[in-house]
């Protein structure tokens, strides 16, 4: 069998990015067995679910006791950019069976439409677009995997007086600011951490969810007024 | 939390993720996602991490805290210095664990 040139060139594309695929996903681990899952939990939802930043937020929740469903919709909330992600990459990854298209969307990773776009907008060689999506997207699902699973390891060791659940806002407050782009989306998140601050007595964590919808609806409604006023000009 | 609804957990967290990931590559040339839609969810992201971060800064034990006995708080606050000049989760982390311990250590229980 000959290995696709696409696909090793999609590796060769991801290799870089490891650097911070590995930790994070070694963080996951960690974070899993700090709030009581064994071994094959933290595997079976890494496996599962494999998108680290909804893991963590469902760790939080856990320790907080929020209720089940909660848990459910907030992880799908901080998942709901991988819609952005599946729209642009769509035009790239056709031609393809149903059960290819989903496994392809199943490794859909920050990292991986990272890699992929950015490799797809610069070339301008004739490639092929799945092979070469497929060969970074595995690449990180396996260093992921790997990396999540010595997290799970090492995390017996980590006492539970360190009060390792601290690193949970504070990995967040990195994403967050690495979600930061312009006013509208620092208008986003002051509203979004703001009314999350003045809603927390509310039940059943309810003010998570309402704090995340008035800051979209902040910030989708400072760039009306900026494309308006754009128009007018 | 039992061991099976920690497993359903999972199933919807996981289920849902990739209906997330699937949707508009299966959709392709069926149905665009709409302009508003992609617009609204760009600010996704900041929103929902920024509500999970500041209450988790301001009400430690559950209730609000803003006094300089809240170590999370201050160390949060050096956290996000650390977080905006690197965007970087592991230093992060590191950084502002290590300003929490400091701070137990030095002046807390």
């Amino acid at each position: 069998m000959k290995l696709n040139k696409d696909f090793l060139a999609g590796m060769r594309g991801a290799l870089p990015i490891l650097i911070g695929v590995i930790p994070f996903a070694m963080i996951s681990g960690v974070a899993a067995v700090s709030v009581g899952l064994n071994f094959w939990e933290t595997m079976g939802m890494s496996v599962i679910v494999f998108a680290g930043a909804s893991q963590l937020v469902v760790f939080q929740l856990m320790t907080a006791g929020s209720p089940w469903i909660i848990m459910v919709l907030t992880a799908w909330v901080v998942n709901v950019r991988f819609t952005m992600y599946s729209a642009t990459l769509a035009p790239y990854l056709q031609k393809l069976s149903t059960w290819r298209k989903a496994l392809l969307a199943y490794m859909l990773s920050d990292q991986a439409f990272g890699v992929s776009l950015s490799h797809f907008l610069a070339t301008k060689d004739e490639i092929n677009h799945r092979w070469y999506y497929f060969g970074a997207a595995l690449l990180i699902w396996v260093a992921w995997q790997i990396s999540a699973m010595a997290g799970a390891l090492l995390g017996s060791l980590v006492p539970a007086s360190w009060g390792f659940d601290f690193a949970f806002p504070l990995s967040f407050m990195a994403l967050m600011f690495a979600a930061l782009r312009d006013r509208p989306t620092v208008v986003a998140a002051l509203s979004g951490g703001l009314i999350a601050v003045f809603a927390k007595g509310l039940p059943y964590n309810i003010g998570l969810v309402l704090a995340t919808l008035s800051g979209i609806v902040a910030g989708y409604w400072l760039e009306s007024l900026k494309l308006k006023q754009d128009a007018a000009q | 939390m039992s061991k099976a609804s920690l497993w359903l957990l999972f199933l919807a967290v996981g289920l849902g993720t990739f209906a997330l990931r699937f949707l508009f590559i299966y959709l392709f040339g069926k149905i665009e996602m709409p302009e508003w839609l992609r617009r609204a969810l760009r600010f996704v992201p900041a929103a929902a991490l920024a509500a999970l971060v500041f209450p988790a800064l301001t009400h430690p034990s559950g209730h609000l805290d803003l006094s300089l006995q809240n170590f999370r708080l201050l160390a949060g606050l050096g956290g996000a210095v650390v977080a905006w000049r690197t965007r970087n989760v592991l230093i992060t982390i590191l950084v502002g664990m290590t300003i929490l311990w400091t701070l137990e250590s030095v002046f807390g229980i």
